[in-house]
Order: structure tokens, then C-alpha cells, then sequence
């Protein structure tokens, strides 16, 4: 144990990490530290080597590794400490936290911790996708990391599964690398992503299927196929050399699940209340560990928010902890965030359905009274906001409802 | 000796864990052996995918060659283990009754434990038994509890004795398939991919494919394999703290059944499942053999229903046309086997070996054993023991999931029996094997191993 004890631990050096170190350092917190477990701090951008990243915050438009390397610049620039290669094992009551290092296992102690360790894509394992499990079936991330960190092809001819818009930056890094995707295929019905991107694919000559089966992936070594059941009924078999598994995001929670917080069914994510708390009052959380996909621009920009919420938690200025009503997403609202709300504070839920939405999101009291309401008309797996102003009263139990148009 | 003016005393087909036991036995007693593996690397094959269970063999056919072969093979694991650093985790089983039936068949279930010298074994009440493990379903109404049924690490075993008979002079022939064998003045001339190889005895230890071998090598085959395919389920890292006792059910006549046990990797798993099949190469997963699994593990476990899945696999088991092992030899055709091994073949190939051994030196062939055999010392990747990333000076972290080092990738790709494929580099390191399969360190493994794999991971440009 260094000895030291840290005023704030940030446990993940994205987006949402580095933007909460540097406004942590500029509201006067002394000691901050980001523990990052890759070489490089950056999170995810730091292999999406296609724009555009930035724009928020920096207000110029960048490529992924280089809106990492300025994030990075300005959480140093800011005063806080990165440390890589450090991977965080276990969060324990207390604010101590164990970590593996190129030196050994050690511990260290802070007064807060923000948890921003971000997502990943669903694996194909996960999906039970049948069929063989032969070599060259990977996420987009990993492709990412072959083509812009490795600077290597992991294939020529891959399959892309998936429609949200990560596959479509998936099309884009192998159209710019010359790997010419076999086809992109949709288990759901439709694209998830707004019509003016479902054309891409078409635009790019990959035939898209929405609404396929995938019967089985083959290849004893290397993949050499996939096997399909179209919405049509008919069945296929598309030869291959690879097959990415894009999208459908999950938080990258095993830490969170490990040292034992409260996790969301919805989200499989931490918990949070309104002040971003997580089950352990010190422990925060932020950016996509939160929530299955945001850009990186919302993770930074919620890192900066919950870095304010820590600050007024060291001057000792947050509301309490109790009572916290639990908030309950109603029949076709996948989750909620924050899942509890805190007297006396106003917050944008983030939320999700499921499909395409059109309608009247309330978050409603027990006699039917209206917190906030909002209408919303949405593309698939877009996220949802409605604001909820500051109320000193909540009533015991909160319910979230979405009346559909049409 | 007969095997002079041949390339090997004895060559064995197949690198499976029989194959690779065999290795090591021939080579600890000094017989010069070549291994001829189909494949790119070791335990490719039925051996790639099991429940990891050291048996006490308390189920067993009494008096049969597999419970003899288990004993034997469990004896050997433990007196070796040690020397060679191979984790044993010490858990016992429990074969638990859930219904009136089920629990009126445990006193003939204990007493061929007991038949079968597992003393040791006793039936426990409900009560204890839930006593024991809090979190299963409390509807359970006895158990037998078999404690010396432990867990091990199914691949760093097998790999210790293919890698201690290599330091003995074993040669390891890959992508090697046996395609051709003719017997000539008491010499069998092998065909294995593109190396034609002499000698004198040959070890049929090909699983699946077993029945064709005896029959490429003798024109005939006394056994037929019919392929029984078990698909797994492993539940996140998260999921072992709910079960410490390999959850075993009470046996039917045709399979052992579901198991629900933690793994020696930290992980908890629900499998085999039992379904014969035609083809032998193919060990595919299916969603909805997937998804029972699941909701059976579920039930046993109620804490599991919203364990996320960290990974799902298939294993072909070499079963034949009979239940009992197909062990038997031709000694003037120089023909010895080690067939229909189907799903107790890694506690048993230490045992099978020795038995094969004995059949050998039966028919009249010798060899010197050598002098303090030197002994392979195994890393560990076993959950509940040291691991590299805990000893400093490991240079990083590459996959986070599993805690797997460069150091530790390095060291397998230098290690005598480097891996040939990616299989092999995680069966050897546990690279790629945790919940993100590769997510975060796919690339950068490509990167590491890529040049020294017979199959990379990144397809060949223009391949
Ligand atoms: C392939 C892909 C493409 C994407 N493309 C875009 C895009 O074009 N535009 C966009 O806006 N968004 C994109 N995203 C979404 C992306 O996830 C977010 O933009 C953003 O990176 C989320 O920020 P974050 O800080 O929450 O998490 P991350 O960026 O994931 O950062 C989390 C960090 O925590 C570290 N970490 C995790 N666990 C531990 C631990 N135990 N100890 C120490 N460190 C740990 C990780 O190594 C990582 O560096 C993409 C995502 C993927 C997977
Ligand atoms: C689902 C399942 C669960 C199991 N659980 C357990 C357990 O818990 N405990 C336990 O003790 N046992 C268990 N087993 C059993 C154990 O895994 C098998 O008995 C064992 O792996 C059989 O090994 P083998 O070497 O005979 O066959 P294999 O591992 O199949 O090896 C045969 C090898 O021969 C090679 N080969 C084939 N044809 C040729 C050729 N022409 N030329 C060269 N090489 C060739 C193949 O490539 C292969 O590598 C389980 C098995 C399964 C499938």
C-alpha cells in the first residue's frame, strides 16, 4: 500500500473517466488518479480510427485515437494522475481498491471512486449463435484493434452481423482497409439505426438481410461460412473468411458484479441513484458501464457531470442518501437510468425501449399524478431522455410508462 | 529389441490426453516414440472439451478395465501432480435426488460405490447436503456425496506428459494425418501428412476416429465409433461463488448425465449433454440444447438465472457400439489399441497407458527406462493458486478477463511443445477464454503469436 490516501479513484481511462478527472481536478479537487488496465489511456476511441469523435468536446472533428490522445492530454494538462497498466481486481467497502500491476498485486485507498470501465459488444458465445466455433468470429472492437492498432487484416471476406451503428462502422473501417464483407445480416426485423444509414450497405454492394436466422457457423480451422434462414424462408449458406459480431452492447460490469454492487436487470449495469451512487455510497459511476451504448461525446459529458456530484460529496454538500424511490420501467421500456431518484434533484432519465418508438413517455405517482412526461418518436435503439424537474416530495413508489401512438 | 532400423519403437496415433499419457509412459520406460497428430496441435479433438473431472471411478462397471484404468490413472495424477505443478481442486461430488425415485436409487448407487473401493462415499439428508451447498434448490432430498471427486485443469495435464515424454526424445509429428500404413517384415511404413515413417509397434489412440485407424492398419476393425456429443455451458466468473461440490445427477443407463460444477478457472459450468451423432468432426453447439442447459442449471441453482454466459462449447465423445473401452492388441501385427475411450478418458489415461504398456512388454518387447526422467514443471492457470499476474515483472496484462500476461504468452509460444493454433494457445494460457472472448485482446494476440502458429489467428492475405 502506497500509503497515500487519493481524494478520488477513477477506475477506467475513457471517455467518461478522463472527462471526470479533469473536471475533478478543475473544481479543486487535489488528488485524482485514473486507473486505466491497457498501455494507453483512451478507452474504446483509441482503435475507432474513423471520425467523428470530438465535437462536443473539443469542438473540432476527430479521429478516435486522436480524441483519446486529447482527452488524455487534458486530464494531465488538468493535474490528474494516469496510471496504466493498471487493472483494478476488486472494489472493497472503504474506498480500498485492489489492483494488479506490472508490479504485483497492490491496494490503494481513496475517499471516492468513480467506476467507468465502459461496455463491450455481446460475443457470440453470449448470443448462443449454433453452429462450430472455429477461428475468425469477432466483435467490431477487435476488428478495430487489428485494423488501427495492429495495422493487419484479421480477414478478407467477413460476414457482418448486426445493423446498429457500430456495424456500420465496422462497413466503413473494412471498406477503407480492402476487406469486402460477404453480407450484413440482421436477426431483427429491421435495421436498428435511422433509414438514411440503412442504405449503406447498399451503397457498398453488401446485400443486407433483416429478419435471418443464423443457423449454424462453419469451418473446422478458420470460419468458411454461415448458414441462414431468411425472412423469407428460404435457407442459405454465405461463404466467409470471418464473421464480426457487432452491437448489442452490454456494460463491462464483471468488476462491478465481483466486489458485489447492486446491479440493474435492465441495463446489467451498476445501479445508480440521482447523484450517481452506486449499492456502496462511495462509489459513483459513469459512461457506458451505465448503460449499453452512448456515444463517446454523452460518456465524457456524464463523466463531468458525476465528477461535480463527487466534488460536492467531498465538501460534504450532496443530499443524503435515503430515500431513494426506486424507479420501475413499465411494459416496452427495456431500462431506466438513473433507476432511483433523490429529493430535491432535478435529472434527465436516460432510457430505452423496445423497437421504434412513438408516443408518450410519463413517469407517473401512484395515483396516476404525472412527474414529467415528454412525447417521443424514435428509431430503434436510440436512447430516450425526459427531464424530471426537482421535487422535493417523491412519493414512495415512481412508475415509468410509454403510451404508443399508432 | 525389435524396433532397430526403425524410425520409432512405437508410434502412437493421436494426441488426444490417451495419446498423449501414451507418450509419456513408452518414453518413461525407453522406448523411442513418434506421436502422429492429425491436427495442427495436442488435444484437438474429443480431448479439447470435457467436464475436467478426476473420477474416483464410484459409478463405474464393476470389475470393467475403465474403473481399474481410473483408479490407477487418479493414483498416478496425484503421485505425479506435485512434481509436475498440475492443480487438483479438492471439491467432492454430491449425486443429488430430487424426486422419490431418484433417492430410492442411492443405496444401490453407494453400495457400488463401496464395491467399487470408494469408501469413503455416503449418502447425506437433504438438510445436510443443502447445509453443504446453501444456494442449490431447496427441494433436494438426499445426496450421495462422494468426497474425493476433485476438478482439474483438463489441458495443462495432458500437455505435462506430452511435454515430459518430448524432453525424453518423443517426436511429435503435426498436421500429420495417417493416411496410408502397410506392415512389411514385421516393420509397419506410416504415411502421416508428408512424413513417411517406420516402426516397429503402432498405438491406435485416434478417438473419433479410432475404428478407421484399426481398420486403415489391419483391414478390419473390431469396434465401430459412434460419436456421442456433449455441449457445455460456462457460466461468468461471478457464478463460482454459488457451488462448491461437483453437482452430479443420479445416473440413467445411458449417460451420467447433466453436471453442474465450478471449473479449476474460476468459472461454473452446466453440461454434458448426450447426443449421438453421425459425423465426427463436427461438435456443434445448438440453441436449444443451449437453452435447456441453462434453465436447468437455473433450477438447480436458482442464483444462476441471471448469470451472464461467458462461453458455450460441444465435445465429441469417442463412444463405440459397446460401453466399455475398446483396449486390446494384435501383438504379431504390432497393433495395440486404446479405443472407445468416451467419457472418462482423462482420469483414466494415465491408467490406459500403463495397461497398454503392460500388453506391450507382454509380447515380448523391452526397453531401458532412462535414469531420472527429467519432470516438466507446468504454469499454473488454476483460479485458487498463484497466478503469473500476482508474481511482478510480467510486462502486462493482454487478455483482462482471464488475467493472462505477455510473460505467460511468450513463455507458451517458447515452451517445448509450442501451441499450433489458437486452441492451443488458449488451452495453454487461458487467452481469449473469458467473458469478452477476445473483445479487447484479439488483435494484439494475433499480433504476439500470429508467425508462430501452423494456423494463425489472422487469415493469410488473399488466403
Ligand atoms: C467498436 C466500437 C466502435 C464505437 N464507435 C463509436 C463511435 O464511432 N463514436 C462514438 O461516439 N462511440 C463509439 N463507440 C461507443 C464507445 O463505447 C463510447 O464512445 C465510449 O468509448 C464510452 O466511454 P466510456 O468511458 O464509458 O468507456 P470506454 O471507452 O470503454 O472506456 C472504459 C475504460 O475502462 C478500462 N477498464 C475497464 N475495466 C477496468 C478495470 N477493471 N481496471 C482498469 N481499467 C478498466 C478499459 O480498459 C477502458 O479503457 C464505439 C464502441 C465500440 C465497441
Ligand atoms: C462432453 C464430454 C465430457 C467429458 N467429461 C470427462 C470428465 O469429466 N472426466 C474424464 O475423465 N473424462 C471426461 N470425458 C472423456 C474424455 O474427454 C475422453 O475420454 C478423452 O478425451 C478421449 O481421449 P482420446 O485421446 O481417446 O481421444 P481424442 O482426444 O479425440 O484424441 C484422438 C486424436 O486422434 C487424432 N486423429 C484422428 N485421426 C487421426 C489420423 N488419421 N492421424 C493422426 N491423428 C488422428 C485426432 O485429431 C485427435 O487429436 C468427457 C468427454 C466429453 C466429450
Amino acid at each position: 500500500m502506497s500509503g497515500q490516501i487519493w481524494d478520488v479513484a477513477i477506475i477506467g481511462g475513457g471517455p467518461a473517466g478522463l472527462g471526470a478527472a479533469a473536471e475533478l481536478r478543475r473544481l479543486g479537487v487535489a488528488r485524482v488518479v485514473v486507473l486505466e488496465r491497457f498501455e494507453t489511456a483512451g478507452g474504446i476511441p483509441r482503435h475507432c480510427g474513423h471520425p467523428p469523435f470530438g465535437l462536443r468536446e473539443f469542438r473540432r472533428v476527430l479521429t478516435g485515437p486522436a480524441y483519446a490522445a486529447r482527452l488524455v492530454e487534458a486530464a494531465e494538462a488538468a493535474g490528474a494522475e494516469i496510471r496504466t497498466r493498471t487493472s483494478v481486481t476488486a472494489i472493497r467497502p472503504g474506498g480500498i481498491l485492489e489492483l494488479a500491476t506490472t508490479d504485483g498485486p497492490q491496494e490503494l485507498r481513496a475517499r471516492r471512486i468513480l467506476l467507468a470501465t465502459g461496455n463491450r459488444e455481446t460475443t457470440r458465445a453470449q448470443s448462443l449463435v449454433p453452429g462450430m466455433r472455429p477461428v475468425g468470429v469477432m466483435n467490431t472492437a477487435a476488428l478495430q484493434s487489428f485494423l488501427y492498432e495492429e495495422g493487419r487484416a484479421p480477414f478478407a471476406r467477413p460476414v457482418v452481423i448486426g445493423s446498429e451503428l457500430v456495424a456500420l462502422s465496422a462497413l466503413l473501417s473494412c471498406r477503407r482497409h480492402g476487406i469486402r464483407p460477404a453480407a450484413m445480416v440482421e436477426t431483427r426485423p429491421r435495421v436498428q439505426t435511422r433509414r438514411a444509414f440503412g442504405l449503406l450497405p447498399r451503397l457498398f454492394g453488401v446485400p443486407l438481410h433483416c429478419g435471418a436466422e443464423i443457423l449454424g457457423i462453419e469451418g473446422r480451422g478458420r470460419v468458411s461460412g454461415v448458414r441462414l434462414r431468411l425472412a423469407d424462408g428460404t435457407e442459405h449458406r454465405i461463404g466467409c473468411d470471418g464473421v464480426i459480431f457487432s452491437g448489442r452492447f452490454t456494460p463491462e460490469a464483471a468488476l462491478a458484479r465481483a466486489s458485489g454492487l447492486a446491479l440493474d436487470a435492465g441495463t446489467q449495469g451498476p445501479r445508480i441513484d440521482a447523484e450517481g451512487r452506486s449499492s456502496d455510497p462511495l462509489v459513483f459511476v459513469a459512461g457506458n458501464v451505465l448503460h449499453p451504448v452512448e456515444t463517446a461525446g454523452y460518456c465524457w459529458d456524464e463523466g463531468r457531470r458525476m465528477a461535480r456530484r463527487i466534488a460536492a460529496d467531498l465538501a460534504g454538500s450532496l443530499a443524503a442518501e435515503a430515500p431513494r424511490p426506486a424507479l420501475a420501467p413499465g411494459p416496452g421500456l427495456r431500462y431506466v437510468v438513473p433507476q432511483a431518484l433523490v429529493p430535491g434533484r432535478a435529472v434527465t432519465l436516460n432510457l430505452r425501449a423496445e423497437g421504434r418508438v412513438r408516443g408518450r413517455l410519463v413517469l407517473a405517482g401512484p395515483e396516476g399524478r404525472e412527474y414529467a412526461a415528454a412525447s417521443v418518436n424514435a428509431a430503434p435503439e436510440t436512447p430516450l431522455r425526459l427531464d424530471v424537474p426537482a421535487l422535493a416530495d417523491l412519493p414512495a413508489e415512481l412508475h415509468l410508462r410509454l403510451d404508443r401512438e399508432g | 529389441m525389435v524396433g532397430a532400423g526403425t524410425d520409432a519403437d512405437v508410434a502412437i496415433i493421436g494426441a488426444g490426453v490417451v495419446g498423449c499419457a501414451m507418450a509419456r509412459r513408452f518414453a518413461l520406460e525407453g522406448a523411442r516414440v513418434a506421436v502422429i497428430e492429425a491436427a495442427p496441435d495436442i488435444l484437438s479433438g474429443a480431448s479439447k472439451a470435457n467436464s475436467a473431472i478426476l473420477h474416483t471411478g464410484f459409478d463405474a462397471p464393476p470389475g470393467s478395465l475403465e474403473l481399474a484404468c481410473m483408479q490407477d490413472g487418479y493414483r498416478e495424477y496425484m503421485e505425479i501432480r506435485g512434481a509436475m505443478n498440475l492443480p487438483v481442486l479438492e471439491t467432492g461430488a454430491m449425486v443429488a435426488a430430487w424426486t422419490a425415485e431418484e433417492e430410492a436409487r442411492l443405496p444401490a448407487l453407494l453400495a457400488q460405490a463401496h464395491g467399487n473401493g470408494v469408501g469413503d462415499a455416503r449418502i447425506v439428508t437433504g438438510a445436510e447436503a443443502l447445509e453443504r451447498e446453501p444456494q442449490i434448490a431447496p427441494s433436494v432430498r438426499a445426496a450421495l456425496l462422494v468426497p474425493r471427486e476433485h476438478l482439474v485443469d483438463p489441458w495443462s495435464a495432458p500437455l505435462a506428459y506430452a511435454t515430459q515424454a518430448k524432453m525424453l526424445g518423443a517426436r511429435f509429428l503435426f498436421n500429420a494425418p495417417l493416411s496410408a500404413a502397410r506392415r512389411e517384415g514385421g516393420i509397419w511404413h506410416l504415411q502421416a501428412g508428408d512424413t513417411a515413417l517406420t516402426a516397429a509397434s503402432v498405438v491406435n489412440c485416434a478417438g473419433n476416429q479410432g475404428d478407421r485407424i484399426e481398420a486403415l492398419l489391419l483391414g478390419r476393425s473390431r469396434f465401430e465409433i459412434r460419436p456421442r456429443k456433449g455441449q457445455f455451458v460456462v457460466f461468468d466468473k461471478a457464478s463460482a461463488a454459488l457451488l462448491r461440490t461437483i453437482l452430479l445427477p443420479v445416473p440413467t443407463e445411458r449417460t451420467k448425465g447433466v453436471v453442474l460444477t465450478r471449473t479449476i478457472f474460476g468459472n461454473l459450468l452446466v453440461g454434458p449433454t448426450a447426443e449421438e451423432q453421425e459425423d465426427r468432426e463436427r461438435p456443434e453447439v445448438t440453441r436449444p440444447e443451449l437453452e435447456t442447459l441453462i434453465a436447468h442449471a437455473g433450477r438447480l441453482v436458482p442464483g444462476l438465472a441471471e448469470m451472464p454466459v461467458t462461453a458455450v462449447y460441444a465435445g465429441l465423445r469417442p463412444a463405440s457400439d459397446r460401453k466399455e473401452y475398446r483396449v486390446h492388441a494384435e501383438p504379431e501385427q504390432g497393433y495395440f489399441c486404446a479405443g472407445g475411450i468416451r467419457s472418462t478418458g482423462l482420469t483414466a489415461a494415465l491408467g490406459i497407458a500403463r495397461h497398454v504398456f503392460g500388453l506391450w512388454q507382454g509380447a515380448g518387447h523391452a526397453a531401458a527406462p532412462p535414469a531420472d526422467p527429467p519432470v516438466p514443471v507446468m504454469p499454473n492457470l488454476a483460479e485458487h493458486l498463484p497466478r503469473d499476474w500476482q508474481a511482478p515483472g510480467h510486462d502486462g496484462i493482454v487478455c483482462h478477463c482471464e488475467m493472462v500476461t505477455a510473460r505467460e504468452i511468450r513463455a507458451a509460444l517458447d515452451s517445448p511443445l509450442p501451441p499450433g493454433d489458437f486452441g492451443g494457445l488458449r488451452r495453454r494460457t487461458r487467452c481469449a477464454m473469458g467473458r469478452c472472448q477476445g473483445f479487447n485482446c484479439l488483435a494484439r494476440l494475433s499480433s504476439m503469436a500470429d508467425d508462430r502458429l501452423s494456423r494463425p489467428i489472422a487469415a493469410e492475405a488473399g488466403a
